[in-house]
């Protein structure tokens, strides 16, 4: 990839950073902390990898994501709005009563949400579900798939990790955030999951184990991942809990938080400026048809 | 009286659909040899997937293939289906509106020799508690065959309950079945049994005989559907005889015993009224026939309560 298409999805990026602290900013409250750590696969997958059509969500021949860690959805809200599937405006209904924005994904009530998630450890089997139909279909689209690093501690993660290798399953390209720490605490301290990266060859998937926030290093492991052929991918990305939201990233305890409005603006001016512009950050900027109605038009 | 085994009667129509539907998929978790789903791995050996013994992960995939428009049908034991993948049932294909059909094979006394760990007489409650969940156990290889049809044919979750071994046939192969809609087997004025699946509607036509020989004019509604319930029908057989009894291989609570107890106190029923059903208790092993003795659940136990409903009210 060329420097200068890096740098334009930095740019995206850190845009995408910014409308998530924002929108959780406004809401009072969120899982702040796992929704930094996707911020730079979530760019890639969606301005950068994937085939999908804002105009058209549910095109057969898109490609999917499975966000299984679901409570990372404000984020790919934040993707999904800016890539065109709904107004920015929406992400300020995050969590109010009739949103189409709740804080796990809802294939049902989000455009651009291909499955809903929030249990943890069901998104990945889905994803294997998923890619397994389109494969019978004959279809081209990957389904993508990203799981937490506190969500590998569910056995069905490796349920499905054995049936993706012994089914082939080479349409399939999963990360997993590694950022270290889940709701308790470090996973060192938890539940140790290393050595990560090996238990998923060991399972049987091409693996791979790169810097999540380096969008080059991504980049680079998603196109090694697509050559292969006969078996599923695993991309084991080193990331930071918090990563770019200045109080957040300072915390150990950054899974859930409250924090407010004032925070999120010094966040947001700390990464170069407001995200939804100075006005939406202080009145009521809910769409008009940011609740109620029909999103999907389906 | 003719008999098939469920299980032929659920791969057959398997078979029949698939033949014509090319997103008919059949999931297995490495029980595929008892629920007799071999006929269709020969026929169709790339739409049967068999996921190993791994329940959560085949109602994922179940739930993943729906969504890309496939009809899949996934079957392990009742209590595995019920009790082992509840959440995973509850949020992945019904929370997900999805399509997932998923069969749940020996429920109750039927599971005999495999005893109380893989006896399920709690997985109708669990079920019933899913908003919109359509449930059905059928009481015949022919019911078993058009649900498995309209299954196939309605877009939503099914769960489909189904002992594996040989019933007889209580309808014609013609027969048309709706969800929601109970059969009246048999007229009686003095009460009626509400029966659910092929062991206690059968048991209860016994009963209706033997109380025949004293007098007692019992009649029988073959319940089929527990959800949605076809309310007028027992309603109205209840309110014409004063008197009903539910039959059901589950537990008396969260089942068709509650249902009917249910929709009996909302709609001022005042009449007798029982349940048979197992009674706050854990299944074990043993002999189908001595199960259904141990937790009361034969002609006699129901002529038994028949009588004192007669003798009460």
């Amino acid at each position: 990839m060329k420097a200068e298409r890096i740098a334009e999805l930095e740019r995206i990026a850190k845009e995408i950073r910014k409308l998530t602290i924002d929108e959780i900013g406004y809401l009072g409250v969120g899982h702040i902390g796992g929704a930094m750590s996707v911020v730079e696969v979530l760019t890639l997958l969606y301005h950068e990898t994937m085939r999908v059509d804002p105009g058209y969500p549910r095109d057969p021949d898109r490609d999917w994501l499975v966000l299984s860690k679901g409570h990372a959805g404000p984020t790919l809200y934040a993707t999904l709005a800016l890539k065109g599937f709904f107004p920015k405006d929406w992400l300020h209904s995050l969590n109010k009563g009739g949103t189409k924005l709740p804080s796990h994904c809802d294939r049902n009530l989000t455009p651009g949400i291909d499955m809903t998630t929030g249990s943890l450890g069901q998104g990945f089997s889905a994803a294997m579900g998923i890619a397994l139909g389109l494969s019978m279909e004959g279809r081209k689209s990957t389904v993508y798939a990203i799981i937490g690093d506190g969500e590998s501690d569910e056995g069905q993660v490796w349920e499905a990790a054995m049936f993706a290798a012994h089914r082939k399953l080479s349409n399939l390209i999963a990360f997993t955030d590694f950022n270290k720490q889940q709701l308790d605490g470090t996973t060192k301290d938890i539940l140790d999951l290393e050595s990560l990266d090996d238990k998923w060859r060991a399972f049987g998937w091409f693996t791979q184990r790169v810097d999540g926030h380096d969008m080059a290093a991504l980049d680079k492991a998603i196109q090694a991942a697509k050559a292969q052929a006969g078996r599923p991918s695993m991309i084991v990305m080193d990331t930071i809990k918090g990563k770019g939201c200045n109080f957040a990233e300072a915390l150990l305890s950054n899974h859930n938080m409250s924090f407010g409005m004032d925070e999120a603006r010094a966040a947001i001016a700390a990464l170069g400026g407001a995200a939804l512009g100075g006005d939406a950050l202080g009145g009521d900027a809910l769409g008009g048809d940011a609740l109620g109605g029909d999103a999907l038009g389906d | 009286m003719e008999s098939k085994e469920m299980r032929a009667a659920y791969a057959d129509t398997l078979i029949e659909l698939a033949t014509t539907n090319r997103d008919i998929v059949v999931l297995e978790a490495d029980l595929m040899r008892a629920t007799g789903t071999g006929s269709f791995q020969k026929l169709f050996p790339d739409r049967l997937v068999n996921v190993g013994v791994a329940e959560a992960n085949m109602v994922g995939v179940a739930s993943g293939l729906s969504a890309t428009g496939k009809i899949p049908f996934a079957s392990t034991f009742a209590c595995f289906a019920s009790r082992r993948v509840f959440d995973q049932f509850f949020l992945s294909a019904n929370y997900a509106r999805l399509n997932v059909k998923l069969v749940g094979t020996d429920p109750g006394v039927t599971a005999a020799y495999n005893g109380g760990t893989h006896m399920p007489f709690e997985d109708l409650g669990l079920m019933r508690t899913i908003p919109g969940l359509t449930i059905v156990e059928p009481s015949d290889p022919a019911s078993c065959a058009a649900f498995v049809r309209l299954a196939a044919a309605m877009y939503g979750c099914v769960y489909l309950r189904l002992p594996r071994k040989a019933a007889a046939f209580l309808y014609p192969a013609g027969e048309k079945f709706e969800f929601g809609r109970a059969k009246r087997l048999k007229e009686g004025k003095d009460l009626v049994f509400a029966a659910l699946g092929s062991l206690m509607v059968g048991e209860c036509l016994k009963a209706a005989q033997v109380l025949a020989g004293e007098g007692v004019e019992a009649g029988v509604v073959d319940v089929l559907c527990l959800k949605p319930l076809d309310e007028v029908t027992i309603l109205t057989a209840a309110k014409a005889t004063g008197r009903i009894i539910s039959a059901e291989n589950h537990q008396v609570m969260g089942g068709l015993g509650s249902a009917i107890a249910e929709l009996l106190a909302e709609h001022r029923f005042g009449g007798g009224f029982k349940r048979i059903g197992i009674r706050d208790e854990f299944g074990e092993v043993g002999t189908q026939d001595y199960l259904v003795k141990r937790f009361g659940l034969g002609a006699p136990d129901l002529a038994d309560a028949a009588r004192k409903l007669m003798k009460e009210s």
